[in-house]
């Protein structure tokens, strides 16, 4: 019986190979480069980086798992709707607020100066020791300094100006930190990524490190890399954050998920930002 | 032996012959072969082999052309390929072996990310939620993915598929 059942287990691997190979046309796009406005060229495949110990041969954006149209769209910024949340964003940034009378540009200034490379490394450990995305760090400047109400996880306004933000990173390469005071953040999001949630038990690694360039029913899995976010989604016809992609992934699985500006969402986004080390900053992306 | 131990081990016969005659075989009652083959039906009502396909290709029953291809069907769009295809997977394994794969498939492939289909106790799993909706389980509706009888269904028609 044994033998019986490892030469099953042996034609079923067989099986395996053959589907392997049959997806081998859904695989990354092998040669498609992103360059924005004829300009800007994106870097969309790299060699992971140390810390991911073999995991992946490559790591790949997003951007080459997804159709021939959706990928011309991030192109074009005319095209790229997310760029009407950049627009709004950069509106928000010059307009001031809250009991204080201030906007953020009165205290920043021009933002392609002083947001440059922000973005690329986030999320980033606080001068208290606390770990905090780049929606924490508008929050905290908008209740402390200029006397306005929090934005809401995930609202329009709050992608709006991370957007804003994102863009002038774009085309740096992503730059977190995750040692010194970030490690003990990095594992929490390390163990996380690699938990199999839910009564479907699948990691993040099941759908997107085992299988990427799988397809599973119409979705044709990426490396779930957070290098485009926030990342305007065709199917939510918005701008998404990172937290609201966690937040799906997990409910998927059939899993109670975590709130979005947890601090387990802010580990996980550390963690996956780290997988992207090696890319660029594309904020901001659209995906499907 | 005396009358009294006689009419006990009746009485508990006859229990067990209502049991299988009427209940179904509940997930932690399951009895396997070799930890990966459940040789006895887990209702004992034939399964229908047309209510299978619907099983297989339904989202919210078992979405198994999620994972799996299957070229007997070519009219279902969007048929995955994380799990190996369908064809000749009546042949591959016996009816007992597909119960086992279907109820656990864990058994067979340790590890593998098949989804268990009939399993309904909530402590072996990591924040289990409610359907997907994003929220805690609810002790009261937290249930199997699939129903026994669509078990036996899925079976039935995994049977019929020998051809490569
Ligand atoms: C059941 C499979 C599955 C699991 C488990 C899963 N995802 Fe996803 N994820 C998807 C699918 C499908 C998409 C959309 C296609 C794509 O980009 O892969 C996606 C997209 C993403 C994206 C967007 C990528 C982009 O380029 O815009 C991110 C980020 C992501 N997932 C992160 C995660 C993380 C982190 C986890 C674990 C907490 C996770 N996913 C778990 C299926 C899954
Ligand atoms: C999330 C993905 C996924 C889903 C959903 C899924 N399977 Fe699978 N299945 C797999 C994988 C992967 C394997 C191969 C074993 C392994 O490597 O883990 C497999 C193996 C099998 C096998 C053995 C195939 C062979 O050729 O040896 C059968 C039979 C099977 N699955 C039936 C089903 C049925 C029936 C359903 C739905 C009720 C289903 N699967 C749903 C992923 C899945």
């Amino acid at each position: 019986m044994k033998t019986l059942t490892l030469s099953k287990l042996l034609a079923s691997a067989a099986m395996c190979a053959v589907a392997l190979s049959g997806a081998a046309t859904a695989q990354p796009h092998p040669d498609a480069e992103l360059i924005i406005e004829g300009e800007l060229q994106l870097k969309v495949r790299s060699e992971p980086a140390a810390h991911m110990d073999g995991a992946v041969p490559e790591i790949y954006s997003g951007w080459l798992f997804r159709a021939d149209e959706t990928r011309a769209l991030q192109m074009d910024d005319f095209e790229n709707p997310a760029m009407l949340g950049v627009e709004d964003g950069e509106a928000m940034w010059n307009t001031a607020e809250g009991a204080a009378g201030q906007s953020c540009a009165d205290c920043h200034g021009d933002a392609a100066e002083s947001m440059k490379g922000v973005r690329a490394a986030m999320p980033k450990v606080n001068a208290d020791g606390v770990l905090w995305s780049t929606e924490d760090y508008i929050n905290n400047c908008r209740t402390e300094r200029m006397e306005a109400d929090a934005l809401k996880w995930n609202s329009g306004p709050l992608n709006n100006m991370v957007a804003y933000i994102s863009v002038q990173s774009r085309g740096m390469p992503v730059a977190v930190q995750i040692d010194g005071e970030a490690e003990p953040y990095w594992e929490r999001g390390k163990e996380m990524y690699y938990t199999r949630y839910g009564q479907l038990e699948l990691s993040c690694a099941s759908c997107h490190e085992e299988n990427y360039g799988m397809n599973i029913r119409a979705d044709h899995l990426s490396q779930g890399q957070i290098n485009g976010f926030p990342t305007y989604r065709l199917k939510q016809a918005k701008l998404i954050s990172t937290h609201n992609r966690f937040r799906g992934c997990i409910r998927d699985t059939r899993a109670e998920s975590f709130p979005m500006g947890s601090d387990e969402f802010r580990a996980l986004e550390l963690y996956v930002a780290s997988r992207g080390l090696g890319l660029d900053v594309e904020g901001v992306a659209v995906r499907n | 032996m005396n009358s009294r131990f006689i009419s006990a081990a009746l009485a508990t016969a006859m229990v067990v012959m209502g049991a299988s005659a009427s209940a179904e075989i509940k997930p932690a009652d399951v009895v396997w072969e070799d930890e990966i083959a459940i040789p006895a039906s887990l209702t004992g009502v034939p399964g229908d082999p047309a209510e299978g396909m619907k099983v297989l290709t339904s989202r919210s029953l078992g979405n198994c052309v999620a994972c799996h291809e299957n070229s007997a069907m070519p009219d279902v769009p969007f048929q995955g390929n994380v799990g190996p295809t369908f064809d000749g997977v009546g042949a591959r394994w016996s009816e007992a072996e597909l119960r086992g794969i279907v109820a656990n498939a864990k058994n067979t492939f340790p590890g593998s990310v098949m989804p268990v289909f009939y399993n309904d106790d909530p402590a072996d799993y990591i924040r289990p939620g409610n359907a997907y909706t994003a929220k805690a389980y609810d002790p009261e509706t937290f249930s199997t993915l699939l129903t026994a009888q669509q078990i036996e269904d899925v079976v039935a028609y995994l049977t019929t598929l020998t051809e490569y």
